[in-house]
C-alpha cells in the first residue's frame, strides 16, 4: 500500500492542484474539486442554483480548508445574499466578522451612467484585489457578472476588460467561480466561456411530468479526468449535495452473517438461516400478496435482535402500517416508541426522485441502521424514467452495501406483466427474490410464496402457501394434487381427506395386528395341546417299559425257582440258567 | 427629526433652480493613478469647469489605488468615473470625459432634445 502511495505521489505533483469544494458528490465527480488557483465557470438558466452552489464553494472553502474567500455579488444584496444563505445554514454575518468572507456587492444603477469616452474596469479590480488582499482570499465568486454586459453599454470594452479580468485572476493564484446565465445556442448569454475555459460546469432545472429534477454536468475539465455524465443534485437544508454520493465501484465486502427473515419456514426455505447480513432482498408481487407484511415481519425481526430499522413507506402513512401490521400479531409500536424502528412516509411525487434519494441517505446517515425497507419500490417509478430509477437504486444498493445494510425493497408488480419481471428492472441487482403470487381456485384467492432466486445459499424451490393471521405470517405446505395446486379450503380439505385415510389406515393397522395375535395365541394353544398329548404318550411309554422290565424280573425269578426245584444246583448262577431255559425249549 | 433636513434640501433646490444656472456644483472625479486615461479626465473635467461652471463648483479627484475602500462604498467600477453628487440627481459618468458634449449632457448643462420637461 505505501509503495503504491509512493508511486502515486509522483505524478501527482505534477497534475493539476484542485481546490475541494466540499460538496458531497461534486468533489468525486471533478476528482477532488476545481482547479486551484484558475477561473471556473459554472452556468445555467435561472434558478438552477448557481448562487447557492458558489457560495457554498466559498463557505465550504473558508469553514473547511481554510481559504477564506469574496464573493462579489452583481445580483443581490449583502443584506440579501445573507438572508437566502441562512437557510442553508451558512452564516455569512459571522464569517465576514470572522474575516474569513467578504461580500462585495456591485451595483450599477444604468440610467446613472453616461458614458463619456474611453475608460477600463480598473474600478472593479481595484475593488476585488482590496478585497482579496483584505483577508488573503484564495477564493473568489463573481456572481453574475454578466450583469455588467447590462450595465455598462460598450461591449468591446467590456468584453476586452473581462478578458483582463480572468487572466489577473489565473495570476493572483486564486481559485475562481464566475457564474453565467444560460444563452440560447453557446453555454452562457454573453459566450464568457471563451475567457474562461479551463472547468465549464452546467447546471439544469428540468421538469418531467411535473416533477423538477436539478441536474449538473460537467462540461469541460482541463488536465483532469472528470465524470462526463448528468448527475442529479438537490439543494437541502445543508447545502447542495451531488450524486453519485457514494462511489459506482463495487467494492463492498460481503458478510457471512445471517439474519432471520422474521418468518421461520422463510428462514427455512433459504437454507435454514434466512438472509446474508448486507445483502438487498426484493419481494415482489401483485397487489394485496403479502409483501408489507413481509417487510414488517423482517423489520420486528430486526427490532427484537436490538438493531435499528429504517422504513420507507410510499404508500402508507406511519399509524397506518402500525394498525395494519397489529392485525396480523406484528406490533412494532414498541420498538417506534424504542427508537429502534424510524418510518419515513412521504408521498413520491412529493420530489424528484434524487430528492428521495438524498433524503434516504441523510436519513440513512443519521439513524445508522442495519436495516432498510422501501415499500413499495415501484412507487418511484412516478417519479422518474425507468433508466433514471435503475441508476437510483443502483446507487442506493450500492451505499446500503457498503455500510452492510441489509436491504428490503418491495416490488409491485401490475397485473398484466409478468411476475418474474420487475417494472424497475432491478431484479438483477438483488441478492435474494421471493415472489408473493396469488393463487386463484375453486371460487377463492390464496397467496403463495416461493424463492426465486437467493444467491450464496441453498434455497428450496417449492411454493409454500402464505398465510396471514393474527398469529402472524405462516407458510404451509401446498398440496399439488394432478396439475393444480391447492390451497386454502382446498388446502383444508384436502388435508382432512388425508388426515381421515390415515386414520382408516391406523385402524386396518390396529386390527390386523389384532388378527395376527389372536392367531398367534390359537396357534400356541395348539401347540400346547399337541405337546401335552406326546407327553403322555410319554408318560404311557415309561410305564408300558416299567411293566414290561417287572414281568422279565418276575419271569426269571420264577424260572429261577423252577431250576432250583429241579436240580439244586444253584451254584451254577446263571449258566445253570440259560441251560435249563435251553432244555425247556 | 428626518424630515427637516429634506425639506431644507428641497427648499434649497427650489431656490437653486429659480436663481438659474447659479446652482453649486459637487463633482468628484475617481481616477486610478497616472494612467493615460486618468490624465486625460483630469484635464477634461477642469476643461469643462472652466468653461461652463466658473466659480460655482468643487471637484475633488480621488486616487482609487490609494483609496480602494471608496471602490466599494461608492460603487465604482469603471475608471476613470466622475459622480455628479450636487445638484441632484447623481449622475456617474464614465471615461475620460474626452466627449464634452455627452460631460455637458451628463451634467445637465444641457437641455434635453424634446426641450424642457416640467
Amino acid at each position: 500500500m505505501k509503495a503504491k502511495a509512493k508511486r502515486n505521489a509522483e505524478p501527482v505533483s505534477e497534475a493539476l492542484e484542485k481546490a475541494a469544494m466540499g460538496i458531497p458528490g461534486l468533489d468525486e465527480i471533478t476528482g477532488g474539486g476545481l482547479p486551484k488557483g484558475r477561473p471556473t465557470l459554472i452556468c445555467g438558466s435561472a434558478g438552477c442554483g448557481k448562487t447557492v452552489l458558489s457560495m457554498e464553494f466559498l463557505v465550504r472553502g473558508a469553514v473547511e480548508q481554510g481559504e477564506p474567500g469574496v464573493f462579489m455579488a452583481f445580483e443581490e444584496t449583502e443584506e440579501d445574499l445573507t438572508k437566502n444563505v441562512a437557510s442553508l445554514g451558512f452564516n455569512l454575518r459571522t464569517l465576514t466578522a470572522q474575516k474569513k468572507v467578504v461580500v462585495d456587492y456591485v451595483h450599477i444603477e444604468r440610467s446613472e451612467i453616461e458614458e463619456t469616452g474611453e475608460y477600463d474596469l480598473e474600478g472593479l479590480f481595484i475593488r476585488l484585489g482590496h478585497a482579496i488582499d483584505s483577508i488573503g482570499a484564495k477564493r473568489v465568486v463573481l456572481d453574475t457578472i454578466e450583469a455588467l454586459f447590462v450595465s455598462l453599454p460598450n461591449e468591446a470594452i467590456l468584453r476586452a476588460e473581462l478578458r483582463r479580468l480572468f487572466r489577473w485572476l489565473k495570476d493572483k493564484g486564486v481559485t475562481a467561480i464566475i457564474t453565467a446565465e444560460r444563452g440560447q445556442e453557446a453555454f452562457t448569454r454573453h459566450g464568457l466561456e471563451e475567457y474562461v475555459a479551463d472547468c465549464v460546469i452546467l447546471l439544469d432545472h428540468r421538469i418531467n411530468d411535473q416533477i423538477s429534477t436539478r441536474r449538473l454536468r460537467v462540461v469541460k475539465y482541463r488536465g483532469s479526468i472528470h465524470g462526463t455524465n448528468e448527475y442529479p443534485f438537490m439543494i437541502g437544508k445543508e447545502g447542495v449535495s451531488v450524486l453519485p454520493i457514494t462511489s459506482l465501484g463495487l467494492e463492498h465486502a460481503a458478510s457471512e452473517l445471517r439474519i432471520s427473515s422474521g418468518v421461520p419456514r422463510l428462514d427455512a426455505m433459504l437454507g435454514g438461516k434466512g438472509y446474508y447480513r448486507g445483502s438487498s432482498v426484493l419481494v415482489s408481487g401483485t397487489a394485496g400478496s403479502g409483501k408489507s407484511s413481509l417487510a414488517a415481519a423482517f423489520v420486528d425481526a430486526a427490532a427484537r435482535r436490538g438493531e435499528r430499522c429504517l422504513y420507507f413507506a410510499f404508500e402508507e402513512s406511519q399509524s397506518q402500517i402500525l394498525r395494519n401490521m397489529r392485525s396480523i400479531g406484528i406490533d412494532l409500536e414498541p420498538a417506534v416508541r424504542a427508537g429502534l424502528v424510524q418510518f419515513h412516509a412521504a408521498r413520491p411525487t412529493l420530489c424528484g426522485l434524487e430528492m428521495h434519494l438524498l433524503e434516504i441517505h441523510d436519513a440513512i446517515r443519521k439513524l445508522k441502521p442495519k436495516v432498510v425497507v422501501i415499500d413499495p419500490v415501484t412507487n418511484l417509478m412516478s417519479t422518474g424514467t425507468g433508466n433514471e430509477v435503475k441508476s437510483m437504486l443502483t446507487r442506493l444498493i450500492d451505499c446500503f452495501k457498503t455500510e452492510q445494510i441489509t436491504a428490503f425493497f418491495t416490488s409491485l408488480t401490475s397485473g398484466e406483466s409478468a411476475p418474474e419481471q420487475t417494472e424497475v428492472g432491478v431484479s438483477s441487482l438483488m441478492d435474494t427474490w421471493l415472489l408473493a403470487r396469488n393463487i386463484e381456485a375453486n371460487g377463492e384467492r390464496n397467496r403463495g410464496l416461493y424463492v426465486l432466486k437467493s444467491r450464496g445459499m441453498p434455497h428450496s424451490n417449492q411454493i409454500r402457501e402464505f398465510v396471514l393471521s393474527s398469529q402472524g405470517i405462516q407458510l404451509l405446505d401446498v398440496y399439488v394434487g394432478g396439475d393444480t395446486l391447492l390451497t386454502g379450503s382446498a388446502r383444508l380439505a384436502q388435508e382432512s381427506r388425508e388426515k381421515a385415510a390415515a386414520s382408516q389406515r391406523q385402524q386396518e393397522i390396529a386390527r390386523r395386528s389384532r388378527e395376527l395375535e389372536r392367531e398367534g395365541q390359537a396357534i400356541e394353544a395348539q401347540i400346547a395341546t399337541l405337546r401335552a398329548g406326546l407327553e403322555a404318550k410319554a408318560e404311557q411309554f415309561k410305564l408300558e417299559i416299567a411293566q414290561d422290565s417287572r414281568r422279565q424280573t418276575a419271569l426269571l425269578e420264577a424260572e429261577m425257582k423252577i431250576g432250583r426245584s429241579r436240580m439244586a444246583d444253584s451254584a451254577m448262577g446263571l449258566g445253570g440258567k440259560h441251560k435249563p431255559q435251553r432244555n425247556g425249549v | 427629526m428626518k424630515a427637516n433636513p429634506i425639506e431644507d434640501q428641497t427648499q434649497k433646490f427650489e431656490k437653486g433652480l429659480k436663481s438659474s444656472g447659479a446652482e453649486q456644483y459637487v463633482l468628484r472625479l475617481y481616477v486610478t493613478g497616472t494612467t493615460a486615461k486618468s490624465v486625460q479626465a483630469i484635464t477634461n473635467i477642469k476643461r469643462v469647469c472652466e468653461q461652463h461652471l466658473k466659480g460655482r463648483y468643487a471637484l475633488e479627484v480621488v486616487d482609487i489605488y490609494q483609496r480602494p475602500v471608496l471602490a466599494k462604498t461608492e460603487q465604482i467600477i469603471a475608471a476613470p468615473t466622475l459622480v455628479k453628487l450636487l445638484p441632484s440627481p447623481l449622475k456617474k459618468m464614465i471615461g475620460n470625459l474626452a466627449n464634452t458634449e455627452r460631460v455637458l449632457l451628463g451634467l445637465d448643462l444641457r437641455p434635453k432634445e424634446g426641450g424642457a420637461e416640467k
